[in-house]
């Protein structure tokens, strides 16, 4: 007897294959998604094509006045001319060397803590936590050790966005976790203050803030005492960061399970020695996801300085708009302010969504 | 149990063991309040004395009198009637409506907007769920000031004069100095489609505690959508045939170099509706895609397995899960665009901070009263909506045993 061989199994059906078998499932699975599928298609497409014709096929790239822009699309001329204004404001231009030294430094140490399995994590945070300040400072104030003095009204540009975000996320965090721990106190006076602050500062824009900065701030000291007007803002907008970063432990603390706090006691370690040995190396690490998303808050909120009248990204792009000799240009240059966040929020967003999958496994029951 | 019945035994053994004062947690506990009270208390009084040292140095004024005295400048948009001798105070309750104005009508319209691009999220077609995806990112990595500027001063400044104004048939017009709308014109004898309305509000009110009741009792179902819309909407309209058409439109007309008559809406307001609106809208969506996404597949199926058709399967099981997931977080975006409103300052809409913590702190100099004054009301609209939220989500929230 012949032995039963079943027959070679058939390909499956072109329909639900390769792009044919795609578009059925993803584009014209019922009629009305076939008709959604055609219209939103051809509006994207009447719209898309005309937008890439203007900033990229009819583009002006080059020149030095706005002569040079012929073709009839995107200008943007008016950005790469203008280009190192934008990045580094007024600072001087032979100074330029300081403020990317600085920057690399930081973004070398934040590279290094954020790549798994590298060496001598440990000092390259205390560096970056004890030393980086300190270095930041002298290298972009100047003054010290042969090199020039650099006001900070001269500061602007981009290079301003980033000191105002990072010194604001680093400040803020040290009182956001004192605040944090105040409002899970049992000490009913220290819980309402922290409470108080944390709702007060929450419940009020960050115009008022800064507004409350500029011209209060002055009020509060005695007048010998000068503030310097970015130092003003930096303190305005550390106190608001700080109620929202509170938040963000708060929300960390209580993620860890009541057994690690009690096995802490039981072992009879002090209230400091329980929380900084503990409880918050525990915390943090889970809070980090969050702590970048404040950042990503913050960094987009710098931009509200403009208002009290500093020169940030925005602020300085928006200035060089009324330029009559760059007048309506306004698209190109928002555009360009606009690529520039955009690039540095997605790309945290996705940093913090990669660690938030990362984290999701410890505490994950 | 045990423990407590073996600390009078701990204390019997130790009689003098104990804690020293500075080692006893309750007196330790008083101690560092007290030095809280004292320091807060400390930095309190010198703030109080070296700004009053100050504004007396400075020659300014304290005191709440200068809300009484005459402004002296314009507003370009106002709810209530104003003009430039009417007090500082009013030009508070002034800023105070228009921010109201600009917070309701976005909170509205980013609710809409973030739940229909929400649902886009999850649609099954690639390309509507993609467009969602790319809304989403793109609107809520840009600041919001930017996109206010872009708005305000790439779009609306760069429109037509009033003479060849964008129009859409001869009754709505838009250019450079804004948009044009129609206005209800009521003449006498309008007040009746007023009564319908609420006639019809209250009835459909009672037709729905009916509905509901019938149902619980009965298990028959009532179509009350329909009939509550019929009612709302239906009665004023037979209202406004029986009393002989009483409410007219009256037409913006181009007169000179201007349009008289209908409603203007400043390119201000327009400009910072569209950016809040938008820029909400993209919290909102990924907000509702996850609360949807945390409702269970299974509770689909279930609700199918019951024999529950697909619009109920939403109404009934999907949407009450759902909202309890999605309230506590709106309600912060909610907070939010109400806080943001206050970036009107940029562009000069005439919102609370802008017309008060601006133009009044520059002309009376009184910064310290005034920015009380405008973080307080910021805090008293916070406290409010979370009141209000708290409340609707108590409602909404799933009883359990």
């Amino acid at each position: 007897m012949e032995k039963f061989k079943p027959l070679p199994s058939l390909p499956a059906p072109v329909k639900t294959t390769g792009i044919i078998g795609w578009l059925r499932t993803n584009l014209f699975s019922s009629p009305l998604n076939s008709v959604m599928s055609l219209i939103l298609g051809y509006i994207v497409l009447s719209l898309l094509i005309p937008a890439i014709n203007w900033a990229f096929v009819k583009a002006d790239w080059f020149g030095t006045s706005r002569d040079a822009c012929t073709s009839g699309g995107a200008c943007w001329v008016f950005i790469t001319s203008r280009f190192s204004q934008f990045i580094y404001g007024f600072y001087p231009e032979t100074e330029y060397w300081r403020v990317d030294t600085t920057f690399v430094v930081l973004a070398a140490s934040l590279a290094w803590l954020m790549i798994n399995h590298l060496p001598w994590k440990k000092w390259v945070s205390i560096f970056a936590v004890f030393v980086f300040p300190f270095v930041a400072y002298v290298l972009l104030h100047g003054g010290h050790f042969g090199l020039m003095e650099v006001e900070t009204h001269r500061w602007g540009g981009f290079m301003l966005t980033l000191v105002i975000a990072v010194v604001g996320i680093a400040a803020a965090l040290p009182l956001g976790i004192l605040l944090a721990l105040g409002r899970r106190s049992q000490m009913p006076v220290i819980k309402s203050f922290c409470v108080v602050f944390i709702e007060v500062w929450r419940g009020v824009p960050l115009i008022t803030v800064l507004f409350m900065a500029s011209v209060m701030l002055p009020l509060f000291v005695p007048q010998d005492i000068t503030f310097d007007k970015l130092l003003r803002a930096l303190i305005g907008i550390t106190l608001f960061q700080s109620a929202y970063m509170a938040e963000v432990v708060r929300g960390g603390l209580q993620a860890i399970p009541k057994g690690q706090y009690e096995a802490a006691d039981a072992l009879g370690l002090s209230y400091w020695r329980s929380m900084s040995m503990i409880i918050l190396p525990q915390a943090l690490k889970m809070m980090i996801p969050g702590i970048v998303n404040t950042f990503i808050a913050l960094f987009k909120d710098t931009s509200l300085v403009l208002i009290i009248g500093l020169f940030d990204l925005l602020a300085i792009v928006q200035a060089a708009l009324t330029d009559p000799k760059w007048l309506g240009f306004s698209t190109e240059g928002y555009v360009f302010v606009a690529l520039m966040f955009w690039v540095f929020c997605f790309g945290m967003s996705r940093y913090s969504q990669h660690l938030e999958r990362k984290l999701h496994t410890g505490h994950k029951r | 149990m045990s423990s407590e019945a073996k600390k009078p035994q701990a204390h019997s053994t130790m009689p003098n063991n104990k804690p020293l004062f500075w080692n006893d947690p309750e007196k330790r506990a008083l101690f560092f309040q007290a030095l809280l009270i004292l320091a807060v208390g400390g930095a309190i009084w010198i703030i109080v004395d070296n700004t009053l040292a100050n504004l007396e140095q400075r020659g300014i004024t304290t005191g709440f009198d200068f809300l009484s005295k005459p402004a002296g400048f314009g507003i370009l948009q106002s709810l209530i009637e104003y003009n430039e001798q009417e007090s500082y105070g009013r030009t508070f309750i002034v800023g105070l409506l228009n921010t109201l104005l600009v917070s309701g009508i976005g909170i509205a319209l980013a609710t809409l907007l973030g739940f229909v691009i929400g649902v886009a999220r999850l649609s099954h077609n690639w390309l509507i769920s993609r467009l969602a995806l790319v809304y989403i990112e793109i609107f809520r990595n840009i600041p919001l000031l930017l996109q206010i500027f872009f708005w305000y001063f790439a779009v609306l400044r760069a429109l037509p004069n009033a003479k060849q104004s964008l129009s859409i048939g001869e009754s709505v017009f838009l250019n450079i100095r804004g948009l044009y709308i129609p206005s209800p014109v009521f003449e006498a004898g309008s007040s009746i489609i007023l009564i319908a309305l609420i006639t019809g509000v209250i009835a459909s009110f009672f037709v729905s505690r009916w509905a509901h009741k019938r149902q619980d009792d009965t298990g028959q179902i009532f179509p009350t959508t329909w009939v509550n819309l019929g009612l709302i909407v239906g009665l004023p309209v037979i209202a406004f045939f029986i009393s002989g058409s009483p409410v007219s439109l009256e037409y913006p007309e181009l007169k000179g170099f201007n349009f008289r008559g209908g409603i203007t809406v400043i390119p201000e307001f327009l400009a910072l509706l569209v950016a809040l609106s938008i820029y909400t809208a993209a919290f909102i969506a990924e907000i509702v895609r996850s609360g949807i996404q945390s409702v269970h597949h299974g509770q689909t199926e279930a609700a199918h397995a019951l024999g529950l058709p697909h619009g109920r399967t939403l109404k009934l099981v999907i949407i009450p899960q759902a909202m309890r997931v999605i309230i506590p977080p709106l309600t912060s975006q909610y907070l939010n665009l109400t806080k943001n409103s206050s970036l009107a300052t940029a562009i000069g809409y005439p919102d609370l901070v802008s017309v008060f913590a601006g133009t009044t702190l520059n002309q009376t100099g009184q910064a310290v009263e005034i920015i009380f004054i405008t973080m307080a009301v910021y805090l008293l609209i916070s406290l409010l909506i979370s009141v209000f939220m708290n409340w609707y989500n108590k409602r909404m929230s799933l009883v359990e045993r």
